[in-house]
């Protein structure tokens, strides 16, 4: 920024000590957002959670499948289908033109990673479907022929399912840093962790919450490397934000984002320590995770929502970028 | 000055845009800071209607200087005519000219005369277009070398000489540098190689002083040599798409087509109208208005209009004073006034005094309104704010309102004439919907009937009708029959009642009824049969001029005058700027436009003893419709406020006049009326009440009234809310934020408003003083997509004497913050600032202050 | 020969990577904002030939903008800013704090921080609401109406209107082929085929494009892609009194905006800037160009905007290694497990 601009304009409140930041007040036109804030609404938001919720159940159930845990695994694919299920309504529910929702399938494209999330969801719901349906046969129906051909083809499903569920868990990082929205954007580096750990974290608290702390075990570890790994991952993407830290801090998504912090410690402290020993113990837990890992996503979502209502937090990254490049020319050109 | 082309005239906005990227300058002189002050190289702020004062301190630094374009001006100009010894300057007379009557308001103007001719007659509207006659113009004393002290120059260097920046500052609140910037410009930009225009719009004519505001901008014009030259000019721009059109065939109650005046009362024959119209020795085309005149009478009642009868001048109806529209609204509420044709205008919203326009609506018998919507002129018996206040009763209210929905421009065929007199001919792009109907349908049924209606009467004053030859082709029968818009154009241009064959051009009219013409100055339009506007030839296809699109009259002529844009021998002025020249070779006049000017007489000429007419044209007159072929500086006669402008106060003006004891203009026309009170201005006590200048103007995102824009999704919005423009000083004085409220309170209104607070409005330092002006918009109404107050009800109705148009550019007001009273607490708010400022009916309307007190000095 | 620039970065022919083999040139606008009236021609022009619905009668309060925005109901807005700084300064242009300090709450009060400006009103303030905030109490030095306080004051006008980029985040990002290049170049929403996933909303970065309420689905300017199939220019270039607005070939305005560009330096106008000008940029380079005479974020836009997919390479690799991390611990806590089981 050129130092003859006037800062007598926009925004009255105080930017937050970030290093690198201009004082003052950034131009802007009478201070309206320059982009649109995302037309999203918190359905969006609670796929976030359902998506992960699903990927996470569908790895324990595949586990569970193959290290013969048959609770662990019956409650997982059965929560994993409900969550997908959930999924598909909340998606199909945000659309404009939700009889439209099948154009999705009209095309595959890398470039979009809601195109990309289409298709993975795609290559992941028949298997879950199939593996759910098994685990609703009733147990008398079970040994007749068409049952076992159901358990053969579901088990397959429903492992190949389970190979494409980090995708599930993973890709909606993708979704939302593939935006021009500052908050979601610049975090583009950490949050594919920050949501695989919510992921893993729901789909393990997910299993303490509906299986027996005996076979629970795996569902315990998985839950608290996830619940570590949102933990660490999170607080590394807020040390890493210029900006935008503000979004993350402020408001609703910095209320949720603690309480989500919050809830994953306590969720994460008590899966370590309690989980094993006791059904009540493991079942706060598992809820204390769910509960952190919906709080994660709604955080993350509105902190992206809230940056885009702010002109300064797309135009002082910006303006910054170009002053150094300038300040670079210049020192090249002596 | 005075326009704001950049909002009201976007279209043709585009061509200073192409000048400037030419490297044209553009100065942009006006109260406000407009999207045409963005756009401009320099930005002056001036108080509203102080343009004299402004453009007088132009002609002093020009003539203190000698800028001006001597050979020009002596020779194209009344520069060096001497005038009567009994004139007397308002520099003599603290500001009235000499020939003042208080007991009437109105000049003698005897003693304005040229030394050896006489005028003797007044008023622009009783002689038409050509001006006022001169008798005896050969017989003018001249001094060649403008040294005489009674020559129109010294004269006019004189009257201007206290015109200096100082004083312009005091009376404009310009500062001086500013001021000799525009100065420099102006005069640095025109002479010999350079020219420079001027334009102005209804900032300018809207005034008590409308008329000589234009008058000091054509001085300044002509002093600087541009006038008649290309790039030079005083371009009028007009307030809608065909004004020019109805003022050449008018919608006025004083003019007939082609600047002919109305016939008075008393003007017993044919020869006896002449006479007033023009003299027999006078120089020039306006000597053969009689052609132009008889050819009218012969296109209204055709066989019936015989040189025995007078061609039936008899039958033309007669004027006895103003029955100009405010005059006609002030009748209908003293009861003179029974009925009211209303055509596409919305006084209740559009004219200055809205509340008195719908108190005279209220008391018509009938009332007919043809628009393309249903405008608050038709609605005004069911929303009028008066309502509010009681003072009209829907259910009581007795005028029967019959409206008539209207076709618009698009789905009829006909003409736009615009401000360069250019006429274009546009086709029918839609057929009209409904009962939706042409106004060529409109009359022309409306005549059918009443002809059928008085077709056996025996009253003379139905013989007019009954004579009149309604003969247009039509299209369809009986009921929907309707004009041939292109037979009605044929017959505007005129034809040849010998061969059928439509006539040239205006010099084949004949004065003995052997020619019909609706219009003379449209004659040619319509030549060799062939609808001339209707030409498309593109730009690309043709010369700089474009002679082949559309048509301008006279005579496709572009450029008025364009004689002047060659010198005394005929030569152009500069190669750079020529235009129209002598071919010696081929003894004729030649050039890129159509040369106006009689086309073999020769740049010396000099014309025999007692000619007349245009063979009385010297080679040297290009001023061919003036009587004495030059262009006037000095108006010996013809303005009714004075031979030369003069800076007066407006009405309304919170200063008291720093040149001159008289305040404002001495001949304007008051009103006084219960209805229509006026706020105090100096000398008169109590000026702190309505401290503030107020001036109106339009956006570019509405149309005037609102008629066209208020109903339009797409237009209203762009501009959804009446606001007010106040500086930021004013607001802070005022308590006024930005989108908040305020309310503007005249003597006659409360208007209220959202509050821009911007710096585009600026406070004025005059005279040791601070001024602070507001603009208001005044688009809007009760009706529409967009509602809000009438602006206009602020305005008072006082007049400019010579076309009797209202000052609405300029009033004196006040801004409280916060939403206006309802109902009663209106009525009594605007009765106690009445009361606070001392208002009677006689408040405004003393016309006379000289010797009152001298002007205030600053500290 | 063209240089394959999927993602991002110059792109000499983006028709014919768009799979036209036989194209016309590509075209776009040049929006030359030194010669722009504010007379909102353009505004009026494009809803009327793209029977875009009004979007809001309502008073906005910046300058003469009622617009506010461009949004799925506002193909072109009409910038206006009103800027002063004290007399005779060199730059230090500010817009009036009497305006902002009454727009800015009221956008910010509203459901989309006033970025659904353009697509909806903003909601209507409460009565009184506005009057409420008070008088401004600051002041600045230039307030006092004696003559050292003159200030300088300046309105400048912009037509905004969709870039068309290059790389155009919306196309990019558009799950379903709604969005598509066009034979010009151009970038247009199949009306027929969106069906209101709302991704492009978000992967624009100027904030162009939008969901229509009622309706649902995505709307922006399509450089009248009917009209320019029939041979005629978009028809807010039509409509446009002073030129600002000039449709043609891209590579042609590209050079009559580098022209006027240096005319307005020889004039001084130093201040004067090309925006979207760069095919180095990040969207590529813009459709539609734009000449400003001052920092793009006082019209509104963004100074240096930049394509989302620019970092999907970088975002595929941290959501690879992230799923990679994923798979990792689910295999682990089970594999863990089965030893744990042995134990």
């Amino acid at each position: 920024m050129n130092g003859d601009h006037s800062p007598a304009h926009g925004p009255r409140r105080a930017v937050a000590e970030v290093a690198g930041q201009p004082p003052g007040d950034v131009a802007s036109y009478y201070g309206r957002p320059v982009l649109k804030t995302p037309v999203w609404e918190w359905k969006v938001a609670a796929y976030l959670f359902t998506g992960g919720l699903a990927a996470g159940t569908a790895v324990i159930a595949a586990g569970a499948d193959l290290t013969g845990a048959a609770r662990l695994r019956r409650a997982c694919w059965l929560g994993s289908l409900g969550a997908l299920l959930a999924s598909l309504v909340l998606l199909v529910a945000d659309l404009g033109r939700p009889e439209r929702f099948h154009h999705m399938l009209r095309v595959a494209k890398p470039t979009s990673p809601m195109s990309v999330g289409t298709w993975i969801l795609s290559a992941f719901g028949p298997g879950v479907g199939a593996a759910a349906i098994w685990e609703m046969v009733p147990v008398r129906w079970r040994s007749s022929w068409p049952a076992r051909l159901l358990r053969a083809v579901s088990r397959g499903l429903g492992l190949a399912s389970a190979a494409t569920a980090p995708g599930v868990a993973t890709y909606t990082a993708a979704l939302l840093s593939h935006t021009a929205v500052p908050g979601w954007q610049e975090v583009r580096a950490e949050l594919p962790f920050v949501f695989a750990g919510s992921a893993a974290a729901s789909g393990g608290g997910f299993g303490m919450l509906a299986a027996p702390v005996l076979e629970a075990a795996p569902a315990r570890r998985f839950a608290a490397l996830g619940a570590t790994g949102e933990l660490v991952a999170s607080r590394l993407m807020e040390q890493r934000m210029g900006l935008i830290r503000e979004v993350y801090h402020q408001g609703a998504a910095g209320r949720r984002r603690r309480g989500a912090e919050l809830l994953t410690l306590a969720g994460l402290a008590g899966t370590v320590l309690v989980a094993g020993r006791s059904r009540a113990g493991a079942a706060a837990s598992g809820l204390a995770l769910l509960g952190g890992s919906a709080l994660q996503r709604f955080g993350v979502f509105e902190a992206g929502v809230a940056s885009t209502k702010d002109p300064r937090y797309t135009v002082v990254p910006q303006r910054e970028r170009l002053d150094a490049a300038a300040r670079d020319r210049s020192a090249v050109t002596g | 000055m005075g326009s704001n082309m950049a909002e009201a005239h976007p279209v043709g906005f585009q061509w200073v845009m192409e000048a400037k990227l030419r490297g044209a300058r553009v100065v942009h002189v006006d109260p406000r800071f407009t999207r045409t002050s963005a756009l401009a190289h320099q930005y002056v702020r001036i108080r509203a209607g102080t343009d004299i004062a402004f453009l007088g301190g132009v002609v002093n630094h020009v003539l203190s200087n000698d800028l001006d374009f001597r050979e020009y001006v002596a020779a194209y100009t009344n520069a060096a005519f001497l005038v009567n010894e009994q004139f007397a300057d308002t520099e003599d007379l603290d500001g009235l000219f000499s020939g003042y009557d208080p007991a009437t308001g109105d000049y003698d103007t005897t003693t304005w005369d040229y030394e050896g001719a006489s005028q003797r007659e007044t008023g622009p509207m009783e002689t038409g277009m050509g001006g006022p006659r001169i008798a005896g113009v050969a017989e003018i004393a001249q001094d060649p070398s403008l040294e005489h002290s009674r020559c129109v120059f010294q004269i006019l260097k004189r009257h201007f000489s206290r015109y200096t920046p100082e004083m312009v500052e005091r009376v404009c609140g310009v500062p001086p540098d500013q001021f000799r910037q525009v100065c420099e410009a102006w005069t640095s930009n025109s002479g010999r190689e350079r020219t420079a225009a001027l334009i102005y719009s209804v900032g300018w004519t809207q005034h008590t002083v409308g008329a000589q505001n234009i008058r000091a901008g054509a001085i300044v014009q002509l002093l600087l040599g541009n006038v008649g030259r290309p790039g030079g000019g005083i371009y009028a721009l007009r307030g809608h798409a065909n004004i020019q059109g109805s003022t050449d065939i008018p919608t006025l109650f004083d003019l007939l087509p082609g600047y002919l005046p109305m016939p008075r009362a008393g003007q017993a024959d044919l020869t006896a109208y002449l006479d007033r119209v023009r003299a027999r020795t006078q120089k020039g085309y306006w000597e053969e208005a009689d052609a132009y005149f008889v050819s009218l009478l012969k296109e209204y009642f055709g066989d019936a209009a015989t040189s025995d009868n007078d061609f039936g001048f008899g039958w033309l109806p007669r004027i006895n004073g103003d029955h100009g529209t405010y005059r006609t609204t002030m009748d209908m509420i003293d009861g003179r006034v029974f009925g009211y044709v209303v055509m596409g205008q919305n006084p209740a919203v559009g004219s200055a005094n809205g509340r008195l326009q719908r108190l005279a609506l209220a008391n018509l018998d009938w009332l007919v309104v043809r628009d393309l919507a249903m405008i608050e002129t038709a609605s005004f018996w069911k929303d009028s704010p008066e309502i509010e206040t009681g003072e009209i009763a829907p259910e009581q209210c007795r005028t029967e309102v019959f409206f008539f929905p209207a076709a618009s421009h698009v789905e009829k065929a006909g003409t736009f004439t615009q401000t360069q007199r250019m006429v274009q001919w546009r086709q029918k792009g839609a057929e009209p919907i409904g009962d939706q109907r042409s106004d060529l349908w409109f009359f022309h049924q409306l005549c059918r009937r009443i002809r059928d209606r008085v077709a056996d009467s025996t009253d003379p004053r139905d013989v007019s009708l009954q004579r009149l030859a309604w003969d247009y082709r039509t299209e369809g029968s009986g009921d929907d029959a309707e004009p041939d818009p292109e037979d009605v154009l044929r017959r505007i241009n005129g034809i040849d009642l010998a061969t059928g064959r439509t006539v040239d051009t205006f010099t084949d009219l004949r004065a003995d009824g052997s020619t019909a013409c609706g219009c003379w100055q449209y004659s040619g339009i319509y030549k060799d049969e062939v609808n001339q506007a209707a030409r498309r030839k593109p730009h690309v296809e043709q010369g700089p001029y474009d002679p082949e699109w559309g048509w301008t009259w006279p005579a496709n002529r572009r450029l008025l005058y364009n004689r002047a844009s060659a010198d005394l021998g005929g030569r152009p002025w500069s190669e750079r700027k020529r235009l129209v020249w002598w071919d010696p070779d081929r003894g004729r006049w030649t050039g890129n436009d159509v040369p106006d000017f009689p086309v073999s007489t020769p740049p010396g000429y000099v014309p025999p003893e007692g000619a007349r007419g245009p063979e009385a044209l010297r080679g040297d007159d290009p001023f061919i419709m003036q009587a004495d072929g030059k262009a006037w500086l000095f108006a010996p006669a013809g303005v009714i406020d004075g031979p030369l402008p003069t800076h007066y106060e407006p009405h309304e003006s919170p200063v008291r006049n720093p040149l001159y004891g008289q305040q404002s203009n001495p001949t304007r026309r008051v009103y006084p009326r219960p209805e229509n009170p006026y706020d105090p201005s100096p000398p008169e006590p109590n000026t702190d009440v309505f401290p503030f200048v107020l001036t109106a103007a339009r956006l570019t995102e509405h149309h005037t009234a609102g008629g066209m824009s208020r109903l339009l999704p797409y237009l209203s919005e762009l501009q959804p809310e009446l606001f007010v423009e106040v500086s930021p000083q004013l607001a802070r004085l005022r308590g006024l934020t930005h989108l908040g409220w305020a309310h503007v309170v005249t003597s006659r209104a409360a208007v209220e408003a959202r509050v821009y607070v911007t710096d585009r409005m600026a406070p004025l330092r005059l005279d040791g003083r601070v001024i602070h002006q507001v603009w208001l918009p005044y688009h809007w109404g009760p009706t529409g997509l967009v509602t809000g107050d009438v602006v206009n009800d602020l305005l008072g109705i006082v007049t400019d004497p010579n076309v009797l148009i209202q000052e609405s550019k300029v009033a004196t007001c006040d801004v409280l913050p916060g939403r206006r009273p309802r109902g009663a607490e209106l009525t009594a708010l605007l009765a106690r600032l009445r009361s606070r400022a001392g208002i009677t009916p006689i408040t405004g309307t003393q016309l006379v202050t000289t010797g009152t007190e001298p002007p205030e000095e600053g500290p | 020969m063209t240089e394959r620039n999927l993602l991002f970065g110059p792109e000499d022919d983006v028709s014919r990577d768009s799979g036209y083999d036989e194209h016309p040139p590509r075209v776009g606008f040049f929006t030359d904002t030194s010669v722009c009236i504010g007379c909102k021609a353009c505004e009026v022009a494009c809803k009327e030939w793209n029977h875009v619905p009004e979007d809001g009668l309502d008073l906005l309060g910046m300058s003469m903008d009622n617009t506010g925005m461009l949004g799925a109901n506002s193909w072109r807005h009409v910038a206006f800013v009103e800027q002063r700084r004290p007399a005779g300064q060199e730059g230090g242009w500010s817009l009036p704090d009497e305006m902002t300090a009454q727009v800015e709450p009221r956008l910010r009060a509203a459901p989309r921080g006033g970025s659904e400006l353009g697509t909806t009103p903003l909601p209507s303030p409460g009565s009184g609401a506005v009057q409420d905030l008070g008088m401004p109490t600051f002041s600045r030095p230039g307030d006092g109406t004696g003559a050292e306080a003159r200030t300088d004051f300046r309105w400048l006008m912009e037509s905004d209107v969709c870039k068309h980029c290059t790389h155009a985040g919306c196309l990019d990002v558009c799950p379903t082929g709604a969005l598509f290049r066009t034979e010009f170049g151009t970038v247009v929403v199949q009306q027929d085929i969106c069906n209101g996933c709302g991704y492009c909303v978000s992967g624009c970065p100027y904030g162009v494009i939008d969901r229509r309420p009622g309706d649902g689905r995505a709307n922006k300017c399509t450089l009248c892609y009917d009209r320019l199939h029939d041979g005629l220019e978009p028809a807010c270039a039509k409509a446009c009194p002073t030129q600002s607005i000039q449709f043609g070939e891209l590579d042609e305005l590209r050079e009559r905006a580098d022209r006027r560009l240096a005319e307005l330096h020889g004039q001084g106008v130093a201040e004067a800037e090309l925006y979207g000008r760069d095919p180095d940029d990040g969207v590529g380079g813009h459709g539609a160009l734009f000449l400003l005479l001052d920092k793009p974020e006082v019209y509104g836009l963004p100074p240096d905007p930049v394509v989302p997919t620019r970092f999907a390479p970088e975002i595929w690799r941290r959501v690879g290694t992230a799923a990679a991390a994923f798979a990792v611990a689910g295999i682990g806590a089970f594999v863990s497990a089965a030893f744990g089981n042995r134990r």
